[in-house]
């Protein structure tokens, strides 16, 4: 570990001075809050904030699947939700693009802002809120068509566009998703001839081509081998310059890796959310600390 | 983090490895402690004997050492810990090395034992050698205790002390400079009774290492190259369990 930025993030920490009431972000959300949800050293004050997900609850049927969650994402850095089983996390994830739509059952309370639209009210688009906010699988689902044509498909959905333009954006796309040096001579092949690994940077080829603001991972490199594994955290690293990517992982040292910002939940309740140096070096919470050094609590 | 708790991991083993190296520190710690008063006593009784025994004993720490190190490099590597069971092992391995200078600090003194009896004649500063080294012995102790009971606010106290120490330390200093100036014949042994003083005041440093590293341990908080009132204060601050 590195011993200056470590202890300096202690000293601010400690401090407990990380937030004031000035600060404020762009859609007028006052980070200050976070104080009293359960977040006492967390420090946004240089970010910008691109979601903001305020009191949610979320049912299934009579079950309480989340429970008052607050959090905010800020812009273009990785944040990474880690949790046990069925703690919610995935739950969470779907929130944020209305994957949840598609159940019946499923009943939700509170706002989810994105930029300062909550995208829970009356008459948003879906499918556009989809567009902006892109989301990969754990098991990598291409379509069964070419690889130019699964990069392709959500642009030829959008219709008007030129090979041209297309040819462009394939390339841009594979090369933003670290593939394109590995399939750049068949791209007329079928996608299921490519490898796991491939595949997986392929759906993430296709969800950057329509130039989403978000990217929401569920657990993209838990069925990849380790070396795909890397590849796809060195692409998230990658990625984040240009989008906000919240990630969704069981692997801890993933977690540890590749995000910014760690929220940790446990039974639908967001127990901690902090940065992940800070998460995993010195955890406030006893619930976070047995998680994460694999203790029994 | 509290003492018992690392003792429950899911995985049994790991239990078992972090309390293996927790002990093989402590047992360094309590050989090292012995080394620290037997070269003393050494020195002061003008006993060759037990001198020479402690330059033997130093090989067995310098293996404790080596071992230790070994043992926590295994842990990071197959545990990869996190959390209180990192600053567990970064204590450990950060404490051992100051273990590891207290025992060549004794050995020192053991040397210096062994050629002051030849000398013969007790000289001047062994007064200030007794007070001093029984105040850093007693840190030392303190400051194993501390880590063993993960006891911060002992750690602080033990700390705080080493202020004391450099005092008495300069002091001594400088009244065996007026001796020197008085009488340049005994500068020779003088010189080597100062050397000792010196290895005596390092091991006060050494102590309060080890004691920065009990509040690292179970705080999370650096507190290293800040004065012993900032560390008080900085132990005090809430947001820590």
């Amino acid at each position: 570990m590195s011993e200056s930025s470590t202890s300096d993030t202690h000293r601010k920490q400690n401090g407990n001075d990380a937030m004031t009431s000035t600060e404020q972000s762009s859609h007028g959300f006052d980070a200050s809050q976070l104080r009293q949800s359960g977040a006492p050293q967390l420090n946004l004050a240089n970010e910008k904030l691109k979601m903001d997900v305020q009191h949610l609850n979320l049912f299934y049927g009579n079950d309480q699947a989340l429970k008052d969650i607050n959090l905010v994402i800020p812009e273009k850095k990785v944040t990474a939700f880690i949790g046990p089983s069925g703690c919610g996390k995935s739950t969470l994830l779907r929130c944020f693009n209305r994957m949840n739509d598609l159940v019946d059952i499923c009943r939700i309370e509170g706002k989810i802002m994105l930029d300062d639209k909550d995208i829970y009210a009356r008459g948003v688009d879906v499918a556009e809120l989809r567009r902006q906010i892109g989301m990969v699988f754990q098991k990598p689902n291409p379509f069964p068509k070419s690889i130019y044509e699964n990069v392709a498909y959500g642009l030829r959905l959008q219709g008007g566009k030129s090979k041209r333009v297309l040819d462009e954006v394939v390339e841009k796309s594979l090369r933003g998703a670290a593939l394109w040096d590995e399939v750049k001579d068949r791209l007329e092949d079928n996608a299921f001839g490519l490898s796991g690994g491939q595949q997986q940077r392929l759906v993430i080829a296709r969800a950057i081509a329509i130039e989403p603001e978000v990217i929401l991972l569920d657990e993209p490199a838990s069925a990849l081998d380790p070396i795909s594994t890397l590849k796809i955290e060195e692409l998230i690293n990658e990625l984040k310059d240009q989008y906000t990517i919240v990630i969704v992982t069981h692997n801890m040292q993933q977690a540890a890796r590749v995000s910014d910002y760690t929220a940790f939940m446990y039974m639908g309740e967001m127990v901690e959310y902090s940065d992940t140096d800070s998460l995993f070096t010195n955890p406030q919470k006893k619930r976070t600390e047995d998680y994460i050094t694999g203790r029994y609590g | 983090m509290d003492k018992d708790n690392y003792q429950h991991h899911i995985s049994q083993q790991f239990n078992k490895d972090l309390t293996a190296v927790r002990n093989h520190l402590m047992e360094m710690g309590g050989l090292v402690e012995k080394q620290a008063a037997d070269s003393l006593d050494a020195l002061l009784k003008g006993d060759t004997g037990m001198a020479e025994n402690v330059l033997k004993v130093e090989d067995r720490i310098n293996k404790l050492e080596m071992m230790i190190d070994e043992e926590c490099s295994r842990i990071i590597v197959l545990r990869q810990p996190a959390a209180s069971d990192l600053r567990m092992i970064v204590a450990i391995s950060k404490a051992v090395a100051d273990l590891e200078r207290i025992g060549d600090e004794s050995a020192k003194i053991a040397r210096m034992a062994i050629q002051l009896a030849e000398e013969g004649e007790s000289p001047r500063g062994y007064v200030e050698a007794r007070h001093i080294g029984a105040h850093v012995r007693r840190m030392l102790h303190d400051a194993l205790d501390a880590f063993a009971r993960f006891d911060v606010d002992k750690a602080v106290e033990v700390a705080a002390e080493d202020d004391q120490v450099d005092l008495e330390y300069r002091s001594a200093m400088r009244s065996l400079v007026t001796f020197m100036m008085e009488d340049p014949r005994s500068i020779t042994r003088v010189l080597n009774v100062m050397w000792t003083l010196r290895s005596l005041e390092r091991i006060g440093d050494h102590a309060r290492n080890i004691c920065e590293q009990v509040v690292y341990l179970v705080q999370g908080k650096d507190v290293r190259h800040i004065t012993s009132e900032k560390m008080q204060e900085e132990v005090r601050k809430p947001g820590k369990r």
